[in-house]
């Protein structure tokens, strides 16, 4: 900090640097839009699945698990649950909750409908089907 | 107190620290159900306790700010607030919405929560952080038009000083980049990638800002040291961080379905995160070194050193260690990014927050300084709770670290529930260190209420 470097030359200096790297930031946006829908399987956006994840919404699925690595720590990542376990038992564990078990952790019964049910479960699929760079690195998310 | 109308900042900073301590209980309660997985239930499951956590949080947090705000623009701006009437109306419609916001957490199933607050018209619950009904984002965002409409006209017609110039850009970012929480497309990976432009550019970005101009602010009264001084450095942060902390939200996009690019682009930019930090802590010490002055409240410089300090560990090298991509590979979504999450936002957000508090809060209640006894017990609170949540950030990374190996690493990799029953131990360890940071808590709450000798009251 010499004297030669004023404040008025560090304030260009963010002004500056701010726009330049939020253009960047911009046109990477811009890039990754014009990518996406090579990998978001978006082609397999069915009304069930909308439906699914206004379901996993409403019910604050996120408060306890992760989906694709994001969300609360407390539960399994469910980004690739659909190919973990498979349709029939994701629906069957969530009306068998809670366990009940002494010390374990629990689940609450969201008290879901057997339509509501089937929509998540196409959401779960349809997220375990975008392309994710390979992750997670195993199959226990 | 320079302007009578800073008074406002009074009852915000009463809230924050009300609200806060709602968070820590509410953390205990989750760090117990870590261990104890059926404690409370079914009376608050894990999700609601986490919502009022995190949610607590921020809202205290956005009280701090506010009451920051409040008391530092008169005083930069050298004229009294434009409406300190609408500041205290401000004050009750949040504290109020709120409450009830989380009441409605509380007492009410989340899908009926939903259902009763326009959720269907406009769907914006149920992702992580903005769980708020739709009615309470509105409110958010209407107090937040007010504020900084009240805020703006208080600069327009005073002194524009650097400091304050910064904290109105981070605010009015701050709610700006809060409109994207209206943004909830059905695409998954659209959804994530414009959720995290109100979660990182917030405080991988704009709150960086705020927390910028809160340290410099309190450094300017501490030390005395020249004004063109301490908005020179903050300018060169402010700088730092914003062409590293942009690009740098690239470090969440790499693994949700977003282009493999990002991988670099985020590796490089994020790695670069942590140099902002290091200035800050930097000039926090060299200003309280080339000090001209003895300030009689040593508890606020205490704090705005610690800050520095903390926000470099917790948010640059915390940070740091997991946002390679090759590395976040394994961590990404493990208590390893819980790890980082507590230390980051307690050094960076809570301590400027309790900052600037430790700095106003007398002045306000008329004394330069709180008595020496007061000051001695707000810096054993200092200590206990800094330390308490090294310790819980150190627990937690282990507990991540043996999390990683068990189920991502090893030859043969074991269910989530598995691994985490390896790893209780830690979360026991956490949740004692949880209890010495409640307990820094408290003695802070009494330390406001300990007399003894006061410094000389200002005019």
């Amino acid at each position: 900090m010499s004297g030669t470097f004023t404040k008025s030359m560090a304030r260009n200096i963010f002004y500056g640097g701010t726009v330049f790297f939020a253009l960047l930031f911009l046109a990477l946006t811009f890039d990754s839009m014009q990518t996406l829908p090579k990998r978001d399987n978006r082609a397999n956006l069915t009304p069930a699945v909308v439906a699914g994840k206004k379901v996993w919404e409403v019910n604050n699925c996120i408060g306890c698990h992760t989906l694709l690595g994001e969300g609360a720590y407390f539960a399994p990542e469910l980004g690739n649950v659909y190919k973990r376990r498979g349709p029939e038992f994701i629906k069957a564990w969530i009306q068998s909750q809670p366990t009940g078990a002494p010390g374990r952790r629990q689940m609450p019964n969201f008290h879901l409908t057997e339509q509501q049910l089937n929509d998540l479960v196409e959401f779960l699929k349809y997220s375990s089907e975008i392309n994710t760079a390979n992750w997670p690195p195993n199959i226990e998310g | 107190m320079q302007y009578s109308s800073q008074s406002v900042a009074k009852p915000y900073f009463i809230a924050a620290i009300g609200l806060f301590v709602g968070q820590v209980l509410f953390g205990l309660i989750m760090g117990l159900q870590y261990v104890i997985g059926d404690f409370l239930f079914p009376a608050i499951p894990f999700n609601v306790a986490r919502m009022v956590h995190t949610n607590l949080l921020i809202v205290w947090l956005l009280f701090g700010f506010m009451g920051a705000a409040y008391y530092m623009i008169p005083e930069e701006t050298e004229t009294e607030l434009y409406s300190p009437k609408l500041a205290i109306a401000m004050f009750w419609v949040f504290l109020v919405a709120g409450a009830a916001t989380i009441l409605g957490y509380l007492l009410v199933p989340y899908a009926t929560l939903a259902k009763f607050t326009g959720n269907d018209i406009l769907e914006t619950m149920g992702r992580e952080f903005l769980e708020q009904p739709l009615l309470t984002k509105i409110g958010i965002v209407v107090v937040a038009l007010v504020f900084l409409f009240n805020l703006t006209m208080t600069m327009l017609r005073g002194r524009k000083t650097s400091i304050s110039l910064v904290l109105m850009m981070g605010l009015w970012g701050l709610a700006v980049f809060f409109l994207f929480s209206f943004y909830n497309p059905h695409n998954l990976v659209l959804d994530k990638y414009f959720w995290w432009w109100v979660v990182h550019l917030w405080v991988e970005g704009v709150w960086e800002l705020i927390l910028g101009s809160l340290l410099a602010f309190v450094l300017i009264k501490v030390t005395g040291v020249d004004r063109e001084v301490i908005e020179k450095w903050l300018y060169v942060i402010i700088t730092l961080t914003l062409i590293t902390g942009i690009i740098g939200t690239g470090h969440h996009y790499f693994w949700i379905g977003t282009p493999e690019y990002w991988q670099w682009w985020g590796s490089v930019f994020s790695a670069l995160e942590p140099i902002p930090f290091f200035a800050m802590t930097v000039f926090a010490f060299n200003m309280v070194n080339r000090r001209r002055r003895e300030h009689p409240n040593k508890a606020a410089t205490l704090w705005a050193l610690g800050t520095g300090v903390m926000s470099f560990l917790g948010a640059g090298v915390w940070g740091f260690l997991h946002t390679l991509a090759p590395v976040n590979y394994y961590t990404h979504g493990t208590q390893i990014t819980a790890a980082h999450g507590h230390m980051a936002f307690y050094g960076a957000y809570a301590m400027v927050v309790l900052c600037i508090i430790s700095y106003a809060m007398p002045i306000l209640r008329g004394r330069a300084a709180n008595s020496e006894k007061s000051q001695v017990m707000e810096m054993w609170a200092f200590w206990l709770m800094t330390v308490a949540m090294v310790f819980i950030t150190l627990f937690l990374t282990a507990a991540g670290i043996l999390q990683v190996w068990l189920q991502r690493y090893s030859s043969t990799p074991i269910p989530f529930m598995a691994a985490q029953d390896q790893v209780a131990i830690f979360y026991w360890l956490r949740e004692g260190a949880g209890l010495m940071f409640f307990t820094g808590l408290v003695v802070y709450i009494i330390s406001f209420f300990v007399s003894g000798e006061s410094k000389a009251r200002t005019a």
